[in-house]
């Protein structure tokens, strides 16, 4: 009975951030009905939610990386946004370029800035925030004059479809009907996939989580997914982005947490000169981080641009700062070497919550900055004192 | 009868795990030149830093008494007011700053608001006069040697109206001219009263100043020389230094020696800051199979360097030399070769550069050889596991479970899971730079036993060690190093301190 105690508790802990997420939306929800603003949980509002902040999770699960590496930042992630985003105006708008080439094209630009950056940053290291810093600034210059000063649109509806459409398509009737069944899909799919790996493990001869534990993950997952799906349902249906979304979640968090390369960078985070002694390339590893963030701000800018249906040269601003902010109170620490993949995405939604919240509210503009600034700090407060507290033990 | 500046009376230090300090005493009377003798880790350095407050009153036992009275230091200020002013081994001036900035930080001319610049160079050419510096004040600490350096540093001191001063190890780094122009200069301020206590090694250097030597050995004061009454031979020193019996500390080993596996030839290796400098000096040594090979030497002898200069070039400049396994050439550009090539080198700084803190036990024991536990670069979580758990009980590590944070667990059992992650490495030479520093007895014990059942597999052991009764009851053969260079090779039977001692002793006269 006590170890289901501790066990529970250590559920509980590992998930602090989302608690406080669901916490945040409660008393959202509650301030909302009080003032009669309408409902947070609204279909069409849940449904923005996850629209409106779909490249700050993109641009997050990057940055991540970049954090891991020791706390690491990338401040050109806004400006290659908007160039990568200026590049797709002309390829696809101005020129007519086919956009299965256009979208390529794009992507290989974003690489290429991030591999510039890491170049400097992993063999000649030149400080991360230096070179980002000087990133920012020429990437953002460089956007404007390809762009002339002047926005590029509109894209062509083919283009828009990718990113801005609905699953399914069209005005049809069975919107809610279509929907909840891919989300029984994806239970089910979950379901099957989860209890192959237990049988695999068992068969291995290893230890396996008890069956209570086992069932009682399953439904709360499963219950989750329900919600969403039937919010979803209640709108407009699945919206694609979600699926891109759900994609690069699935990938990064894999790759930081099951694979040989993620490991490395949490072990250049944790300690950089046990790494190297333990033959870890940490150079390769540092140019790969910032490669990496080129190539999903490149994946954002296709986003971003679809949502706003222009190319404009101030698009993308200060997103690298919701990005950074999205990890940090997402749990990752600010010296690197811990922080998930998955907490960074909860800290993207943390975020987008308050905005969204806040904005319902009719909280001014500036007001709404004052209090994501308060609690991005008080988030790596939390971190430093929580960690002080451990080593002092 | 000079009056008694300052008493150090029982002190004693504990360090969790460590007993540092014993019971020391030290008498130090104004106006004298007193010397303090001992082996690394004996204790000397641990003492001063009680007495210059960086271990504040209360963090030990004993007293402190300085000019009649009781000290109560908390930090170095406190005892710089009291005019006692220490001076590191590693100096402590600031690179990018001038010679006089330097001498008054902490100390500025002129107000809070307001540094008297015109003063705070004047003074400091009027000091650097004194210390016989002939350098500009407002030359740049990085432009000028360690030597000159050094002066700098007793410039300061006097700066500070020092009546006692420390200096621990002053000459380590300087050539022989610079150090006599310190010792002559360390004799001159004794003709006008001021006392001075300085650590060393170099024997000939503190029969030359020194008036009382007090000898530490193992946290305990062995015994104090007087030059009036005792006659100061090297010898008197080193028997004093080095005299303990050795007991049964070091398990049995049935040695079963083979053909020679690892041959380096002519290694050089120089500073990776300042250029020139050779930190390993044409070096040859061997290793043969099922071998315990000890590298002796004091600190700074390049030990460690030139154990991770062959380590897949992780320390300085200019490699040179040649490596052979097995009677073959092979180079080692990068850690990952080295490790490919079953060499493990563990560190002699667990915290620093050997094991992530903030990790689990498990992830740090395979964190040299994640290809056992992976895949096509995917990660078995289970088998990392099994693994891990297998090595903790191979090497005894006590943890409540392997997803324990390495940072909970004590310096002995970091120390084990940093074997433990190189034994996972599977190497058949192991370099272990200082594998016992800062654990206690028992887990020394269990390290043996692990380096015996390594060699009686037939892999190779080479231990780099400062404390010679270690490599002593341990090794099969040892080499003493000095300054760079392979000064002696002895068979690990003959062996003695004392012979070790002489031989660093002669070579850096």
């Amino acid at each position: 009975m006590s170890e289901n105690k501790s066990q529970i508790k250590k559920v509980l802990k590992d998930n602090t951030m989302l608690l406080v997420l669901v916490g945040v939306m409660l008393l959202f929800q509650v301030l909302i009905l009080l003032t009669d603003h309408g409902s947070l949980f609204a279909p069409a509002n849940i449904t923005n939610i996850i629209r409106q902040n779909s490249y700050v999770v993109i641009l997050a699960t990057g940055m991540l990386l970049c954090i891991l590496t020791g706390g690491n930042i990338d401040l050109s992630v806004g400006s290659v946004v908007a160039l990568v985003g200026a590049v797709a105006g002309v390829l696809i708008v101005n020129l007519g370029w086919p956009i299965w080439l256009s979208i390529i094209i794009c992507l290989l630009v974003g690489t290429l800035i991030g591999a510039f950056h890491g170049l400097f940053i992993a063999y000649i290291h030149i400080p991360p925030f230096i070179t980002t810093l000087a990133g920012m600034l020429l990437w953002r210059g460089v956007a404007t004059i390809i762009l002339d000063g002047r926005p590029i649109s509109p894209f062509p509806e083919k283009y828009l479809n990718l990113f801005e459409s609905f699953i399914p398509a069209g005005e049809d009737s069975n919107v809610f009907m279509v929907t909840m069944i891919l989300a029984a899909i994806c239970c089910l799919v979950y379901i099957l996939a989860e209890i192959y790996s237990r049988a695999n493990k068992k068969a291995r001869g290893y230890n396996v989580s008890t069956k209570g534990q086992f069932i009682s993950k399953l439904v709360i997952l499963c219950a989750v997914i329900l919600i969403i799906g039937q919010f979803l349902a209640r709108d407009r249906g699945l919206p694609v982005v979600l699926i891109l979304l759900f994609i690069v979640i699935a990938i990064y968090s894999y790759f930081t947490k099951n694979t040989v390369p993620g490991r490395y960078l949490y072990a250049i985070g944790g300690n950089e000169k046990a790494a190297k002694l333990s033959g870890v390339n940490t150079d390769n590893v540092m140019f790969f981080a910032y490669t990496n963030m080129g190539f999903l701000s490149a994946v954002a800018a296709l986003v971003c641009v679809a949502r706003l249906n222009s190319a404009q040269p101030t698009a993308g601003n200060s997103y690298e700062m919701d990005a950074i902010a999205s990890c940090f109170i997402g749990g990752a620490s600010a010296y690197g070497g811990t922080g998930t993949v998955t907490g960074a995405v909860i800290g993207a939604i943390f975020m987008g919550v308050l905005n969204n919240g806040m904005s319902i509210l009719g909280i001014d503009q500036n007001w709404q900055r004052a209090v994501k600034g308060l609690v991005l700090l008080a988030a790596v407060i939390f971190d430093v004192v929580s960690k002080k507290k451990k080593s002092s033990k | 009868m000079a009056n008694v500046l300052l008493e150090m009376k029982n002190i004693t230090k504990v360090f969790p795990g460590v007993k540092a300090l014993e019971n020391v005493n030290l008498v130090v009377e104004e106006g004298e030149i007193h010397a303090i003798c001992g082996e690394n880790g004996a204790g000397k350095s641990t003492l001063m830093k009680v007495l210059s407050g960086i271990y504040g009153y209360g963090t030990y036992d004993g007293e402190v008494v300085y000019d009649g009275d009781i000290c109560k230091f908390q930090n170095i200020k406190d005892s710089e007011e009291k005019g006692i002013v220490i001076i590191h081994q590693e100096l402590a001036l600031v690179p990018l700053l001038s010679i006089g900035e330097n001498i008054f930080l902490g100390n500025e001319r002129g107000s809070k608001a307001k540094i008297n610049w015109a003063e705070t160079f004047d003074k400091a050419d009027e000091l650097l006069k004194i210390v016989g510096l002939k350098e500009s004040s407002k030359t740049l600490i990085k432009d000028i040697g360690v030597g000159k350096q050094q002066l700098v540093e007793i410039a300061k001191a006097i700066g500070k109206n020092v009546r006692l001063l420390i200096l621990d190890e002053p000459t380590a780094s300087l050539n022989d001219t610079e150090a006599k122009h310190l010792l002559d200069l360390l004799l001159e301020f004794k003709k006008q009263g001021m006392t001075s206590i300085i650590i060393s090694h170099k024997l000939n250097e503190i029969s030359y100043v020194a008036d009382k030597i007090t000898v530490i050995r193992d946290g305990l004061s062995i015994t104090t020389l007087d030059k009036n009454k005792d006659n100061f031979t090297e010898d008197t020193i080193i028997s004093a230094m080095v005299g303990r019996s050795l007991t049964d500390r070091f398990p049995k080993r049935q040695s079963n020696i083979g053909d020679v596996c690892f041959e380096v030839k002519n290694w050089c290796v120089d500073h990776p800051i300042f250029e020139g400098i050779k930190v390993c000096d044409n070096i040859n040594f061997n290793l043969r199979k099922g071998e315990v090979l000890g590298i002796s030497g004091l600190m700074g002898a390049g030990r460690t360097e030139l154990a991770m200069s062959i380590f897949g070039k992780s320390y300085g400049v200019n490699i040179k030399g040649q490596i052979f396994m097995n009677g073959k050439e092979v180079q080692f550009p990068n850690v990952k070769s080295a490790i490919k090539n079953k060499i493990a080198y563990v560190t002699e700084d667990r915290k620093g550069n050997g094991l992530i803190l903030s990790e689990s036990i498990s992830k740090n024991t395979t964190a040299a050889n994640l290809e056992k536990i992976s895949k096509n670069y995917i990660l078995d979580f289970d088998k990392e596991k099994e693994y891990s758990i297998q090595m903790v009980k191979e090497v005894h590590t006590k943890c409540s479970s392997v997803d324990e944070a390495v940072e909970n667990l004590s310096g002995g059992n970091m120390q084990k899971v940093l074997l433990g992650k190189w034994l996972f490495a599977e190497p058949d030479i192991l370099i272990l730079d200082e594998p016992t520093r800062g654990i206690d007895v028992g887990a020394k014990y269990e390290i043996y036993c692990i380096i015996n059942e390594m060699v009686a597999k037939g892999k190779s052991v080479i231990m780099i060690s400062s404390e010679m009764p270690e490599l002593l009851g341990m090794c099969d053969r040892i080499y003493v190093m000095n300054e760079g260079k392979m000064i002696a090779e002895m068979d690990g039977k003959e062996a003695t301190q004392e012979k070790i001692m002489a031989e660093i002793i002669n070579s850096g006269k």
